[in-house]
């Protein structure tokens, strides 16, 4: 398909001369052609074959920045100035950024080619990316299937060779998840380690950005480019981020935890054994694991949907029709513009959350509702911090199923929203998880395992994900 | 706790939401679904136990207040549904029949 596995060998080539960044540009721009069903970019930006030139003779020059020539495509919750930012919602539909998120800066700055923008759930609520007023994406293994949300379409770009690299967000496993139905790569990074500047708000305090790419290589180099302290965001930071690329094949004999909550009843059978045949190998390979317990998983969904839907609630009710986005005809009077054009704009599932979140925040609900899983989410991180006394990283499936069809859970939103349940702890914990591709199904479906470690602790998924990556694939 | 479909009007009208009635049937029985199911967390004891509101956390973050550029008044209005030279324009808020 492409003569490199990587960004390092793609720059080789580069500097050989034995491939140009027009002739790799225009082959992504072709395939996303060819490969337009899949609908997974809102947006191309036509300006991409002019930036491969520009990119490509400052490499000849020798002056090129780490990422020279690597295409990546941003969801469309990120901003990029003079953009269109869309999250996938009518209410967005003719909304132009003014600013540029900092996490696509620092990419800019190193000479990458943003070659588009692609769809997602709409403003990243869902699991199956079904629900966007761009239309469904379809999984490119088996277009009968979704391939996971929010961040969907950003995982297929790459699934499908429609560019390098890509970068989602993940609330609840909104990269992780579709990484795994769609066989490739997907890091969520510490809560706090990538600056949120740019990034539309869904859930602030669980909100992140990262990467989704076909090698640990590629995850590392963009996690390093990435990662740092910005003032503009208060969350962000403050912390040393290394060098994520460095001594990645250090095939270290990390600690491994394996939780028996997350191998417990719904998980499936296939996905089940393909694990358990990885983790025979590591024992062999003579990794120490270890039975750990989250004795609070049972509780995590529940917590997650209450927390993160007020949280979008209150983020959401910015979208009135008053100063940007979609403003309903029906806008008589200052009430009727805020209803209509918030109940015209809006998609369903949108609304369904906004309702949730607004009901656990009201008056009367607040201590029985929000404030309960508020304590609820201490307790689950504290199941984290025991367990990372024990272990460096905790090994677990990302999805209790592989690909499921589409419309499959579309009218059972708690259906869906239990897909998401071996994700969501990482971000209630603010812990990074990455999704590993191990293996597939009898259907040719990807099957994914998920790693987890302590908060800031990146590099150690890295350094095992490459382990893996190595000698299992 | 369970949700009539009165209540999901009221909750309709604080999120400056508004649904026909199949919807408001639909949202109650899923918001009910939903809630039986979140029911869940009152089989814990928490009662010693600090809410937690963010995974990292933080001591208050200050900066000193100085003057920076912000975005330019045209800027800011590039996206406004319906502005004037200088303002967003919106209906009539005050003195309505």
């Amino acid at each position: 398909m492409l003569s490199y596995k990587n960004h390092t060998e793609k720059i080789s080539l580069l500097k050989e001369g034995k491939i140009t960044l027009r002739e790799n540009v225009s082959f992504f721009l072709e395939r996303i052609q060819k490969y337009s069903h899949l609908n997974a970019y809102n947006f191309i930006f036509d300006d991409c074959l002019h930036q491969a030139d520009l990119i490509g003779k400052k490499i000849k020059d020798g002056n090129a920045g780490k990422l020279a020539g690597i295409v990546v495509a941003i969801k469309d919750v990120l901003a990029l100035k003079d953009r269109p930012l869309t999250c996938s919602s009518n209410i967005l539909k003719n909304f132009q950024s003014i600013y540029t998120a900092t996490a696509v800066q620092k990419l800019i700055d190193e000479d990458a080619i943003i070659i588009g923008k692609t769809n997602c759930d709409e403003f990243a609520m869902g699991s199956s990316n079904e629900n966007s007023a761009f239309g469904a994406v379809l999984n490119p293994i088996d277009n009968s299937r979704v391939p996971g949300g929010s961040s969907g379409g950003s995982a297929v770009a790459v699934a499908a060779y429609l560019c390098d690299v890509s970068l989602g967000t993940d609330t609840g496993g909104s990269i992780r998840q579709p990484a795994a139905f769609c066989g490739i790569y997907g890091l969520k990074p510490t809560y706090g380690r990538i600056s949120r500047f740019g990034l539309t708000a869904f859930a602030s305090s669980f909100d992140t950005i990262g990467p989704f790419a076909r090698s640990i290589e590629d995850i590392a180099l963009v996690l390093s480019v990435i990662s740092e302290y910005d003032e503009k965001d208060s969350t962000s930071q403050n912390i040393y981020a290394p060098d994520f690329s460095t001594n990645l094949n250090s095939n270290k004999k990390f600690k491994i935890g394996l939780p028996k909550e997350y191998f417990a009843e719904g998980l499936n059978e296939e996905t089940r054994n393909a694990i358990f045949e990885k983790v025979e190998q590591l024992k062999k390979d003579g990794y120490e694991i270890i039975d750990i317990q989250l004795p609070h998983t049972e509780y995590s969904i529940a917590t997650y949907y209450i927390l993160t839907t007020a949280e979008a609630s209150s983020n959401l009710a910015r979208f009135d029709g008053a100063r940007y986005g979609y403003r309903s005809k029906q806008s008589g009077n200052l009430i009727d513009m805020y209803v209509n054009s918030r109940s015209e704009g809006f998609g369903l599932e949108v609304k369904r959350r906004i309702m949730l979140g607004t009901y656990v925040l009201s008056a009367g609900y607040y201590d029985a509702y929000y404030r309960k899983a508020q304590k609820v989410r201490r307790l689950l991180k504290q199941d984290f911090d025991k367990a990372f006394e024990k272990v460096d990283i905790i090994l677990t499936p990302t999805t209790p199923t592989t690909a499921f069809k589409i419309g499959e859970k579309s009218n059972d939103p708690l259906e869906m929203y239990l897909s998401d349940i071996y994700t969501t702890s990482a971000n209630l914990a603010g812990i990074p998880g990455i999704n590993i591709p191990i293996a597939k199904d009898k259907e040719g479906l990807p099957i994914g395992m998920q790693l987890m470690a302590k908060q800031f602790d990146e590099k150690i998924l890295l350094e095992f994900g490459k382990y893996l990556e190595k000698n299992f694939n | 706790m369970s949700v009539t479909k009165k209540d999901v009007e009221n909750i309709a009208s604080l999120a400056r939401l508004k649904f026909n009635d199949e919807e408001l049937e639909n949202f109650t029985h899923q918001l009910n679904q939903i809630l039986s199911y979140v029911e869940k967390l009152n089989e814990l004891n928490t009662e010693n136990v600090e809410p937690l509101s963010h995974p990292v956390e933080n001591n208050n973050v200050f900066r000193s207040d100085e003057l920076k550029t912000s975005v330019t008044t045209e800027e800011a209005l590039k996206n406004a549904p319906d502005r004037t030279e200088e303002f967003f324009k919106a209906p009539k808020v005050i003195n309505q029949e």
